[in-house]
C-alpha cells in the first residue's frame, strides 16, 4: 500500500539495509544501585529465532524493556535496524499474561486492532483496510472464529497467540516475547511454533524469554544465556555445558553428564507456580 | 389524585427544575463516559482526592467574587487542572507511595478550603452548597458553560478513543508504538479535572467520585466492549439525573444526594440481576455445575 509507505517514512525512520536487525553494545541497567544488566553485547540477525534464559532477576525482562524503547539504559546502546529504538514502531513487546488485565471490556479484534494504533495516527479512526488487516492476522494465527470474543473467555494458548496477532498487525520487524510458553500444554505449545515458523518465513526476528532449557535447545536458532552478564550466546550445544548452566543457574539446576553431552533436567526455580 | 403525566410534567412548571435537569442529564452523561476511564484505570481514589482538592480554588473564588458564580467556576478550574497535574508527577517520585501522596494532598487542600470558607459569614450554607452541590440554583449562564466544556470533554474522549484506549489497557504497548505516551496520560487527567469542575454545582466535591465511578462500574458490569459501556454508563448517569432530581422533588431531600442514592440504587440492581456476571446468576449457576 503505497499511501502508507509515505505515512511510514514521514513519522518513522527507514530500515538501513545490511545493518543487523538489532545491535547491543555494552548495555548496563541499574536499578537504585544494584545492576539488572552489565555490559551486554550482541548482534541479531534478521529472521532468527532467539531463546534468552537465565534464573529469576537474571534481567530478561529488563533486556526486553530497554529493546523496545520502555526503559533507557544506564550506559550503553541498542540499535535497531541501524538505529535508535525510539524511533522505530516496528517492534513488538508480547507482554507475560500474568500481567494483563483480562477483564477489560475488549474483544480479541479489538486488541488485535490496538497494534495499528500507532499507523492509522492520531485521532483518525481505523478503516475497512484495517480491519481486513486485523482479519488477516488473526487468520495467521488460527482464530479468525474468535474476533468478536471478550478477552477473558480464552485460553491460555489463544491468549498468547491474539498478542503474536496484535504483533503482526504492529507489522513488527522484532517481536520480544515475554515467557509465551509458561503454563501452556505441549499442543498450545506447539500451535505457537508453528505460528514462530510462519513468521520466520516472513523474516520477522523472535526474541524469546522461556525457562524451559529443553524447548530453548530444541526450537530456537540461538540461544542466550544472561545472569545479569551474558554467559554465552550461540548454538544450544555450545552455550548449554555444564560450566556455564552452573554458572547461570548455582545450585537450582540438575545437570546429568550422559555420554552424548550434559542433560539438564529441569530449572526448578521458576516453573512451579505457573 | 394525581396521573402519572402530572407527577413528570408538574415540577417542569418551575424554571428551576428544568434547568436542574438539563445540567444534571449534562453532568450524568460526561461524568459517566470520563468515568469510564476512571474505573477501568483504577482511578477512584484519584478522582475522590482530586474533587476535594478543588475546594481551596472554589473558596478563594468565592472570597474575592463576593459570591459570583463565574470568578468560582474559573478558580476550581485552574486549581483542578494544576492539582491534577502535580499529584499526576507525585506519582512518578518515588518518596513516598502513590497513594499517600495523594492522601496527602486531598486533605491537606480539603483542609485548606474549609478553612477558607469558615472565615465567610454564611459559613455553614455556603460549605453545604460546595460540598453537595446545589443543582436547583443553577443559571443558565451555568447551562452554557456546562454544555461547551462538557461536549469538549466529550470531544476529546471520542478523538482519541483508540489511543486512550491503548494507553489504558497496555501502557508498554503505547509506547512500543510511539504514541504520547506521557501527554495522553496528563491529558486524561487534566480531562478528569474538567469534568470535576464542571459537575461541580450539581453533586458537590464530596459526592463526585458517585458520578465518576458509579454509573461506569454498573456499565461495566451489564458490557464487554468498552464503546457499550460507555454509551450505558452514559445512559444510566442521565437518568440517575433525572430520576434523582424528581425524587428530590417528592420526596424532599437534597438533590445531589438524591441522584446519588439513585446511581447507587442502579448499581446494586445491577449487581444482583445481571447476566453472567450478576450474584443471583451466580447463584443459580452453582448447583448445575
Amino acid at each position: 500500500m503505497a499511501g502508507e509507505e509515505r505515512v511510514l517514512v514521514r513519522r518513522h525512520v527507514v530500515h538501513e539495509v545490511g545493518a543487523p536487525i538489532l545491535e547491543a553494545v555494552g548495555l548496563s541497567v541499574r536499578y537504585n544501585s544494584r545492576l539488572a544488566l552489565e555490559e551486554v553485547s550482541f548482534d541479531l540477525v534478521t529472521g532468527e529465532r532467539v531463546a534468552v534464559v537465565g534464573p529469576n532477576g537474571a534481567g530478561k525482562s529488563t533486556l526486553f524493556k530497554v529493546i523496545a524503547g520502555v526503559l533507557s539504559p544506564s550506559a550503553g546502546e541498542v540499535k535497531v535496524a541501524g538505529h535508535c529504538p525510539g524511533s522505530h514502531i516496528c517492534i513488538a513487546y508480547v507482554p507475560q499474561r500474568s500481567e494483563v488485565d483480562w477483564t477489560f471490556p475488549v474483544t480479541v479484534a479489538d486488541v488485535v486492532m490496538m497494534g495499528r494504533a500507532g499507523r492509522i495516527g492520531l485521532l483518525r479512526r481505523p478503516g475497512r483496510g484495517d480491519w481486513a488487516y486485523v482479519r488477516q492476522c488473526l487468520a495467521v494465527v488460527g482464530m479468525a472464529d474468535l474476533a468478536q470474543r471478550q478477552i477473558g473467555e480464552l485460553s491460555g494458548g489463544q491468549q498468547q497467540r491474539m498478542f503474536i496477532a496484535r504483533a503482526l498487525a504492529q507489522e513488527a520487524a522484532l517481536m520480544l516475547m515475554d515467557e509465551p510458553l509458561t503454563g501452556l500444554d505441549v499442543p498450545a505449545q506447539e500451535d505457537i511454533f508453528r505460528i514462530l515458523d510462519e513468521l520466520r518465513a516472513r523474516g520477522v526476528t523472535v526474541m524469546v524469554a522461556t525457562h524451559d532449557l529443553n524447548l530453548a535447545a530444541e526450537q530456537f536458532d540461538r540461544v542466550m544465556l544472561l545472569n545479569g552478564r551474558l554467559l554465552g550466546f550461540g548454538r544450544p550445544e555450545e552455550v548449554f555445558t555444564a560450566g556455564r548452566l552452573q554458572e547461570a543457574y548455582g545450585g537450582h539446576l540438575r545437570l546429568v553428564e550422559t555420554g552424548e553431552g550434559v542433560l539438564a533436567l529441569s530449572d526448578t526455580c521458576c516453573d512451579g507456580g505457573a | 389524585m394525581m396521573g402519572v403525566s402530572d407527577v413528570i410534567v408538574g415540577p417542569l412548571g418551575y424554571p428551576f427544575m428544568v434547568r436542574g435537569l438539563v445540567a444534571s442529564v449534562m453532568v450524568g452523561i460526561v461524568c459517566a463516559t470520563v468515568g469510564t476511564y476512571v474505573v477501568l484505570r483504577g482511578m477512584a481514589f484519584f478522582g475522590d482526592a482530586l474533587a476535594h482538592a478543588i475546594l481551596p480554588g472554589v473558596a478563594v473564588g468565592y472570597l474575592v467574587s463576593g459570591g459570583a458564580r463565574g470568578p468560582v467556576f474559573w478558580w476550581a478550574l485552574g486549581t483542578g487542572v494544576l492539582t491534577a497535574i502535580w499529584i499526576g508527577a507525585v506519582g512518578k517520585s518515588a518518596q513516598i507511595k502513590e497513594d499517600a501522596a495523594i492522601g496527602i494532598i486531598f486533605a491537606g487542600m480539603f483542609a485548606l478550603g474549609i478553612a477558607l470558607i469558615s472565615t465567610m459569614r454564611s459559613y455553614a450554607v455556603d460549605l453545604a452548597h460546595f460540598l453537595f452541590g446545589d443543582v436547583l440554583g443553577v443559571s443558565n449562564g451555568d447551562l452554557w458553560l456546562t454544555g461547551v466544556l462538557g461536549g469538549l470533554i466529550l470531544l476529546t474522549i471520542v478523538g482519541l478513543y483508540k489511543e486512550f484506549l491503548v494507553l489504558s489497557f497496555d501502557p508498554v504497548l503505547a509506547v512500543t508504538l510511539r504514541l504520547p505516551s506521557t501527554l495522553l496520560r496528563y491529558l486524561l487527567l487534566v480531562l478528569i479535572a474538567l469534568t470535576i469542575v464542571v459537575s461541580l454545582q450539581t453533586v458537590g466535591v464530596a459526592l463526585m467520585v458517585a458520578m465518576l465511578v458509579t454509573p461506569a462500574a454498573t456499565a461495566y458490569l451489564l458490557t464487554r466492549r468498552l464503546p457499550a459501556m460507555m454509551g450505558l454508563a452514559a445512559l444510566i448517569g442521565a437518568l440517575s439525573g433525572v430520576v434523582g432530581l424528581y425524587l428530590s422533588y417528592y420526596v424532599r431531600v437534597a438533590s445531589g444526594a438524591a441522584i446519588v442514592l439513585v446511581c447507587t440504587a442502579f448499581f446494586l440492581i445491577v449487581l444482583l440481576l445481571s447476566p453472567r456476571r450478576g450474584l443471583v446468576w451466580g447463584w443459580l449457576r452453582r448447583p448445575a455445575e
